[in-house]
């Protein structure tokens, strides 16, 4: 298990849980990122901040502040 | 009968498009109350009694971001007859997320799948009926950019609301959750509407801390309804907001497997992903994004807008309406004082004010399309990491950088960050930057006194970025905006071409905005400025010098000795420059008789007495003109951003502190270090002044409060 900061560019994982609390972990559950919600990680910003991730079909970006607080199984790429 | 239509949507759902198209121009833009986001209504083309109403974009109805909250108190309090639900159909799993919250509101609900174009472009394939008989109410196919789909679309919401066919909440949670929602309803039921009875039922067992607040139940019946709940989370093993929202996304992705077939194998690039490839690439993005700056920088500022600009202030304002003006006057024997109003005053002063729209309605096209095409957002993507380092998001660059041409649009910029405390700082920092009529005073400061200095004007520049960074630093640490950096969750929307229509619009609403609200108080101020500066306190016309404004320019000195331009005149021209920032240009110019060939007068209006330089004070003028608060309208437009006279008064505060105390600094210390002036109280109290500037920025922060909200307090009521 890891966090999804430390999934590399082109990797994909499957979320476990979500540490965090509040208002945040709200709204990145209403973004779709739920236990089970399948991510990859699309690119990083040019400044190595924030990241850029695909899920449910479209792409959302957030800091890795964030990313530390989902963590996922990563899935083997295929 | 009138009929209340709201159209609800994720942002970037094709929304606006598909609004602009049912209301055609007839629209009317208003405020809420209380806060800065802009609702829309407009009567549907052809049926003056259909109202439609254009909700903000939101994802969904948690009570987190202003639009949110202001989205769902319209649509749970105001009930309308019924709502559209847009969904893009390219997107369509976490559209369907909101869905599953309108529906819970009972009220007729027809839901448009945008972009369907695309989606049979793409050779997915949607079905439909299905889609309709698993969600319980209408789904019509549109497409808003093609005017596909619309009519049919509001005829079956207005056949709706005549019906009140109210929309069967689909069975999203399951066997445990829904028997401790029903315990819930069936415990509450008293004390709310049968029709809200499942939405406030749902949002107590998410511990909804606004639900909570307005229900206001006693305490026993709270505790008796937190049992059921920690029951539930006790048996799901996971807290009661994480059960709803997990059990809505289940349902989703059980009503899309049913209906959405996707040919697209996942993996493929879209055209979007491959703009993104070189857009927010590593290597190329900071270099595009520089010249996508200059481009916007350079044609609404530095050629097309000035060119425009110059020609209104001096061809249109200047020569021609000005003297057809005072021919018409003269022709008719109107009386001198008002020849002077008309011509002097209000040509002058609202012409000036009105010179600088077409440079507005240049950034505004260039807003509207970075906006609409979604490439704002990669902005804020590629910049964020800069600027969280001093407290804000990459949000927060547009706004400074169009500072750059003039504040007011700068601070209307700031309306597309969401984060409260974020928008609030953005517009206290955002008129930092020399604007294009601050450019008129470095203009002739230095021609007076720096003559052929290359480095001024550039300088200025960067004292302005080092300001931003600085004030931006210490105001982090104050207890409003202290605390965790706002998280930075958002979208990057798929690329959409800009349509003519829809910049267009955009640009339009905010330049009507801005003539109309800027345009009536110019129009008051230059009238009282006018009087004051032609008349006596006995009410004779005489030289300005001993004007009513003279006058106040004596019992104002004091305020600016400190700074070093303390002599009425230079007090007045102060003054004037918090109307426009040019004013104080033309009012040195007048008060000094500054022409290309002598500039004595403008020395002798900074020559006062026990001042060591001219020069000095001179650039102190300068730095006090360029770091105070910016013009009235400016000003007028940031206490009407932030929405709370309280945040206006902060904001201008703020703003006249920095430029006060920078002002001062420059001249006491110029004076010690420069001119050989004898250390004494105003040096020490400079000193102060520093050590005081260091301590708000290297300080430990205040506490910021734990846990807030994304966006800052939930204000809204």
């Amino acid at each position: 298990m890891k966090t999804l900061k430390e999934l590399k560019v082109g990797e994909s994982g499957t979320v476990v849980k979500l540490t965090g609390a509040g208002p945040t972990k709200r709204r990145i559950m209403d973004m779709g990122v739920i236990k089970g919600a399948r991510l990859m990680v699309r690119k990083v910003a040019p400044l190595g901040d924030p990241i850029e991730v695909n899920l449910r079909g479209y792409e959302l970006s957030l800091r890795k502040a964030e990313a530390e607080n989902i963590l996922v199984d990563e899935i083997a790429a295929e | 009968m009138e009929i209340k239509i709201a159209l609800a949507g994720n942002p970037n759902c094709g929304k606006t498009t598909l609004f602009n198209d049912l209301t055609g121009s007839t629209q009317y833009v208003g405020n809420w109350p209380g806060v800065t986001v802009e609702k829309k209504e407009g009567r549907l083309k052809g049926h003056k009694e259909v109202i439609i109403q254009d909700l903000p974009g939101i994802y969904s109805l948690s009570p987190y971001t202003m639009e949110e909250v202001v989205s769902r108190n319209y649509l749970v309090n105001e009930k309308p007859d019924a709502i559209i639900n847009i969904i893009d159909g390219t997107n369509i799993e976490r559209n369907l997320y909101l869905t599953t919250q309108i529906l819970d509101l009972h009220i007729p609900t027809v839901i448009a799948v945008n972009m369907y174009d695309l989606v049979k472009k793409n050779g997915d394939r949607i079905d439909l009926k299905k889609l309709a008989g698993e969600l319980g109410c209408p789904v019509i196919p549109i497409s808003a950019l093609r005017k596909e789909g619309g009519s049919e679309l509001v005829e079956m919401a207005i056949d709706l609301a005549k019906k009140h066919q109210k929309a069967e909440a689909p069975h999203v949670l399951n066997g445990s959750v829904e028997h401790a929602i029903a315990h819930i309803e069936e415990s509450i039921s008293p004390f709310v509407e049968k029709n809200n009875l499942r939405w406030y039922a749902i949002k107590l067992f998410e511990r909804d801390e606004k639900v909570i607040e307005e229900l206001n139940l006693d305490a026993p019946l709270m505790k008796h309804l937190d049992m059921h709940i920690q029951d539930c989370e006790k048996e799901m093993d996971d807290d009661a907001e994480s059960i709803i929202t997990n059990q809505r996304y289940a349902y989703i992705q059980n009503v899309v497997d049913d209906t959405v077939h996707m040919k697209r194998a996942r993996g493929n690039m879209t055209l979007s992903d491959r703009i993104d490839r070189v857009v927010t690439n590593r290597w190329f993005a900071l270099p595009i994004f520089a010249v996508v700056m200059f481009l916007m920088y350079y044609i609404s500022v530095s050629t097309v807008g000035t060119w425009a600009t110059d020609w209104t202030n001096d061809k249109l304002f200047g020569e021609y309406i000005t003297n057809a003006a005072t021919a018409g006057l003269q022709a008719i024997g109107s009386p001198a004082w008002l020849e002077s109003l008309i011509v002097g005053g209000l040509i002058g002063g609202v012409g000036t004010v009105l010179g600088f729209v077409p440079q507005m309605v240049l950034i505004f096209i260039f807003m509207a399309i970075l906006e609409d095409s979604g490439y704002m957002a990669r902005v804020a993507f590629i910049m964020d990491r800069v600027f969280r380092r001093f407290g804000l998001s990459g949000k927060s660059f547009v706004p400074i950088l169009i500072g750059t041409g003039c504040g007011v649009p700068a601070i209307m910029a700031t309306r597309t960050i969401e984060n409260e405390r974020d928008r609030r700082m953005t517009i206290m920092l955002c008129t930092y930057l020399p604007c294009g009529a601050k450019l008129t005073i470095i203009g002739i400061i230095v021609s007076t006194f720096f003559p052929g200095s290359m480095f001024i004007a550039p300088s200025m520049y960067f004292l302005g970025i080092a300001v931003i960074v600085l004030a931006g630093i210490a105001l982090k640490k104050v207890g409003y905006f202290a605390g965790d950096p706002a998280p930075f969750v958002m979208e990057l929307p798929a690329y959409h071409m800009p349509t003519v229509k829809g910049v267009a619009i955009h640009t339009w609403d905010r330049a009507k905005h801005f003539m109309i609200k800027a345009g009536t108080i110019i129009f008051s101020i230059t009238v009282v400025l006018w009087f004051l500066q032609t008349f006596n306190f006995r009410l004779q016309m005489v030289d300005m010098d001993q004007s009513m404004l003279a006058s106040i320019g004596h019992a104002l000195h004091w305020i600016f000795v400190p700074l070093g331009f303390g002599s009425w005149k230079g007090t007045v021209a102060a003054i004037s420059a918090f109307v426009a920032k040019e004013q104080a240009t033309s009012t040195l110019a007048l008060l000094g008789g500054f022409s290309e060939t002598s500039s004595a007068g403008m020395h002798a209006i900074f020559a006062g007495a026990g001042v060591p330089s001219a020069t000095l004070a001179a650039f102190s003028f300068l730095i006090f003109n360029l770091f105070d608060p910016p013009c009235l309208v400016a000003m007028v437009t940031a206490f009407r951003e932030q929405g709370q006279a309280r945040w206006g008064w902060y904001t201008v505060g703020f703003q006249f502190l920095v430029g006060f105390m920078m002002s001062f600094i420059t001249y006491q210390m110029g004076a010690w270090l420069i001119y050989g002036v004898s250390f004494g109280i105003g040096q020490a109290a400079a000193l102060v002044v520093i050590a005081f500037i260091v301590y708000s920025v290297v300080r430990k922060p205040s506490k910021g409060k734990a846990d807030r909200l994304p966006d800052g307090q939930p204000a809204v009521k």
